[in-house]
């Protein structure tokens, strides 16, 4: 093919073949043990410590960091699981520089965290590597729980459920099992198949069941599931988009930055896809960094991203912004999207400058246009196929105490219920207590 | 996981990691957060006399030697036995005992040399239900001044005369906590034999002055002005400790004689190398004043990881690198060895160039791209840039085998033969002609 960063039009193979494999690797590759030796020394074994309450699953940093800073890693791994079943991949995933890291004494005393994901990869990587999972059922219980959503949330709690001896049968809508780790997170941060792998180790506790291409509403109804099972959760995540609302939103090349994402994570080889020269993001989060940055990565020659309001209220993380800069892309604030003009496809995209007043936003008389032969809309997930006669709380599903819904019987937890920052990590930890709620009450029944 | 249970002289705890008689054993509240977090027994710090209790300084008691990063190596304190009368003690040691009756307690004991002392504090105990008691022949600093602690552990014949009266007067094990601060750790473990001692613990603190106070021209911690020498302890005094622990583990009049090891264990692979030498439990304590009593769950994890490993049981660790402690006449002569660079480990800082080019034997060349190799012919197997380097296995140390050539005496390497037949040991034992 013989396409370059210049040819108009979507297209692919704009990069040599080898581009591909570098932008799409490892971003941040595992530590050696020399590197885990260096940064594990690092920590202070603070009391109480800071991170570990900025953890949304309260793994137990400083111990795991000793435990590798003595030459056992694998201990450590066994620490982090404990709390965190996807340690490893919310190892690679988390927005450390929010969460653990950004609390590290040594963060706020010189800038510098200790390296709290990377050491928690080394050691997951590690025991994993070596193919041990240490966790062992209890004895079965005859209970039977549905968990709807294999996504992290679903996959946390039916690991602590299959852990308590319950029998667990997990149903998800999708073709794989994972979630937005399979496909939703940025390819360069779980390489070689990771989610899935860390599926296959996870799921060596025995006792779980994978139904997938079954969608709740669709194949099954909650009805039926609360006949046939002690309990359910639903861990259904977020199913759909905001719409733009610009005119002209419906026209070719114009498409949620979430399909193109998923579908990027499920092509095997990247110099495949499609993608445009001039290629414009809507929104501020973390998807539209991503979608952004990987367009970048795909060769396109131009990337923009567009938000509404002033940069402070991304919701990406500064240091997402700053890895997106350093791809390359640039990030206009403060403008939202007027009308898409193309013939057919988008040619370009109209913008009005905005104005944040006390009684929101509102568009000024300033408009600008950038040339665009794509355009990704990125401007939130919403809620979508969750079963009648659950309560709402604003657009997800209200819940009290540990995950419980307005339905006995019937717990959620992750992007779908209400409360939390849609984040895997806080998925995780809102499965694991769910699944403790409910092992509680089924067993409290018994 | 390994079980980690064990059974020191008849007594029983969950696993072999105890406080050592100090701070984090002084009283109910810390003793009982110690059993929350994990540790297997504890030594209460150390009683005294019943009447008016001991006074402590008001100012600083602590001084202490930093690593890099400011990491705490060594701790030196002038601080006394219990402050806190002996009744409340007593009371407080019954009543954890009762609430943690799997975990180990044992009563640290310091009173005058005189029969009538200890005939009567070990009456006054008798009714804690605790496991047992330790003697404190070690503290080096206050009490040695009035005639206790180290003043009597420097006294074989004392250490054996007090040690008599305990195994009279009371039925309970009783360990006898050696001072350091001796030329030789074996006539006080020996004396502690002889009065029938069922274990003897090791090291208390080092007669130490960390630092001085420029200044005010006076050691640290300093008082108004004035400063006393202190007891050192923490990961510094370590090798001091593992050497006589060791040397009591292999002496023929000692050997067998239970130890508990102390001084210095900060991690599991510490204990782990405590207990090899002979240990047969540890004791802790700068580790859990440095870091709080949770540096015992790494203790735990870790070792028994070891020991999955290793498919061992705790019992087959103990002494189980005793056999291998040996005199230096001893070691084979013929043994040679050559350090090994692993030039993809390797991160150019230099250091074991300037180390054995300045002050060893010229062995390591510098090659153009900062890269560094070692001469056989000139290495002499010291390990200084083993020790020097800052990644760990970048360089390590390769053994010839039998029969290669050592190109730098250009001789082929014999079967063991040690110093007693050297040619060149005047004193060299011949070969039966
Ligand atoms: C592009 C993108 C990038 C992200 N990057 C990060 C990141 O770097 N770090 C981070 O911490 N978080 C990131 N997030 C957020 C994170 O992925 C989510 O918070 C997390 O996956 C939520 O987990 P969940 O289990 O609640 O839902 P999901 O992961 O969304 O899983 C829900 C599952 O339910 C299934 N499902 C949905 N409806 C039905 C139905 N009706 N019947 C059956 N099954 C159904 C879905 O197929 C899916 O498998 C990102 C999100 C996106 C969109
Ligand atoms: C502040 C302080 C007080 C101590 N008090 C006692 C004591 O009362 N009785 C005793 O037997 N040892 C006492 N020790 C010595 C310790 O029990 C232990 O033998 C020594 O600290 C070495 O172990 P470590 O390196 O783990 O600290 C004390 C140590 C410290 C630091
Ligand atoms: S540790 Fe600090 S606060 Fe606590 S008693 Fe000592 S000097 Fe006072």
């Amino acid at each position: 093919m013989t396409n370059s960063q210049l040819t108009p039009g979507v297209v692919p193979g704009r990069l040599p073949a080898t581009a591909y494999r570098e932008h799409f690797a490892d971003k941040d590759p595992v530590f050696d043990r020399h590197e885990a030796q260096v940064a594990a020394d690092r920590c202070y074994f603070c009391h109480d410590a800071p991170c570990m309450t900025a953890c949304p699953t309260s793994i137990d940093i400083p111990l795991f960091i000793r435990q590798i800073s003595t030459g056992t890693p694998e201990a450590a791994a066994v620490t982090i699981w404990s709390q965190n079943i996807l340690g490893g991949m919310c190892a690679r995933v988390c927005p450390t520089e929010q969460l653990c890291e950004e609390v590290c004494v040594r963060e706020v005393a010189e800038g510098k965290p200790v390296e709290i994901g990377r050491l928690q990869r080394y050691a997951t990587d590690t025991l994993m590597a070596k193919g041990v999972h240490p966790f062992a059922r209890a004895a079965r219980t005859g209970k039977t729980v549905a968990v709807v959503g294999a996504g992290p949330a679903g996959l946390a709690a039916s690991h602590r459920l299959a852990m308590h001896g319950h029998d667990v049968t997990i149903y998800d809508a999708r073709q794989k099992a994972g979630g937005l780790n399979e496909y939703g997170i940025a390819a360069y941060k779980a390489p070689d198949d990771f989610a899935q792998a860390e599926i296959d180790w996870l799921m060596k506790i025995g006792g779980i069941t994978v139904k997938t291409g079954k969608s709740l509403g669709r194949d099954i109804s909650l009805d039926d599931l609360r006949k046939a099972h002690d309990a359910v959760f639903l861990g259904i995540g977020l199913a759909g988009v905001n719409a733009l609302r610009a005119e002209g939103e419906d026209k070719a090349m114009v498409r949620d930055a979430v399909d193109f994402i998923a579908e990027l994570r499920q092509a095997a080889d990247k110099s495949t896809l499609p993608i445009g020269r001039d290629v414009v993001v809507i929104g501020g989060g973390m998807t539209a960094v991503d979608a952004a940055v990987q367009s970048k990565l795909l060769g396109a020659e131009n990337v923009t991203i567009v938000y509404r309001r002033t940069q402070d209220k991304m919701s990406a993380s500064t240091y997402e912004q700053e890895h997106a800069a350093s791809k390359g892309v640039r990030i206009i604030t403060g403008a939202a999207p007027l009308r898409v003009h193309g013939d057919g496809a988008v040619r370009e995209i109209e913008f009005a400058y905005t104005i944040e007043g006390q009684d929101g936003l509102a568009l000024s008389a300033e408009t600008f246009v950038l040339r665009a032969d794509q355009v990704f809309k990125a401007i939130g997930q919403t809620l979508e196929g969750q079963p009648d006669g659950l309560k709402l709380e604003g657009r997800k599903i209200a819940v009290t105490g540990a995950g419980r819904t307005s339905l006995p019987g019937v717990w959620a937890g992750g992007d779908c219920a209400a409360g939390g920052n849609d984040l895997t990590v806080t998925a995780v930890a809102e499965g694991r207590d769910a699944a403790e709620d409910i092992h509680a009450s089924l067993m409290a029944g018994a | 996981m390994a079980d980690l249970t064990s059974n020191f002289i008849g007594i029983k705890s969950p696993n072999p990691f105890w406080l050592a008689s100090a701070p984090p054993t002084d009283k109910e509240y810390n003793v009982r957060r110690a059993f929350e977090a994990g540790w297997g027994g504890v030594v209460w710090k150390t009683l005294g006399s019943e009447g008016p209790p001991i006074v402590n300084v008001s100012g600083p008691r602590y001084g202490a030697i930093w690593g890099s990063d400011r990491r705490l190596m060594g701790l030196n304190n002038i601080e006394l036995i219990t402050d806190r009368p002996l009744e409340v003690n007593l009371r407080e040691i019954k009543s954890v005992k009762r609430d943690y009756p799997d975990r180990a307690l044992v009563i640290s004991l310091m009173v005058p040399c005189d029969e009538e002392s200890w005939k009567d504090i070990l009456k006054r105990i008798e009714d804690t239900e605790a496991d047992g008691v330790e003697l404190n022949f070690g503290c080096p600093h206050g009490m040695a001044e009035r005639g206790m602690g180290s003043a009597v552990g420097q006294v074989p014949e004392y250490i054996e005369m007090v040690t008599r009266w305990v195994k009279q007067y009371s039925r309970m094990p009783c360990i006898v906590k050696l001072t350091p601060n001796v030329t030789s750790i074996l006539p006080p473990a020996m004396a502690a034999k002889r009065g029938g001692a069922d274990a003897v613990s090791l090291i208390n603190t080092v007669k130490s002055i960390t630092n001085v106070d420029l200044d005010a021209f006076s050691p640290f911690p300093t008082i108004d002005g004035k400063g006393s020498h202190g007891g050192y302890c923490g990961p510094a005094v370590k090798p001091i400790a593992l050497n006589m622990v060791a040397e009591i583990a292999r002496h023929h009049e000692t050997r067998g004689l239970p130890i508990s090891g102390i001084g210095g264990v900060t991690t599991w692979r510490d204990a782990a190398e405590f207990m090899a030498l002979g240990s047969g439990n540890v004791q802790v304590c700068t580790a859990a004043m440095t870091y709080g009593f949770k540096v015992v769950q790494e203790m735990i994890s870790g070792l028994s990881q070891y020991l999955d490993e290793k498919e061992m049981a705790l019992s087959d660790l103990v002494g189980r690198a005793v056999p291998n402690f040996v005199e230096w006449q001893d070691l084979n002569l013929n043994y040679v060895t050559k350090a090994r660079i692993d030039q993809d480990a390797c991160i150019k800082c230099g250091r074991c160039y300037a180390a054995c080019e300045d002050t060893s034997h010229q062995a390591i060349a510098m090659k153009p791209g900062r890269v560094f190799e070692v001469k056989d012919d000139e290495c002499v197997a010291c390990n200084l840039c083993v020790n020097v380097c800052p990644v760990e296995n970048c360089i390590t140390m390769e053994t010839l085998p039998l029969g290669a050539l050592d190109e730098r005496t250009g001789r082929r390497v014999e079967p063991y033969a040690n110093w007693t037949t050297h040619p060149n040991n005047p004193m060299a034992v011949k070969a039966a002609e």
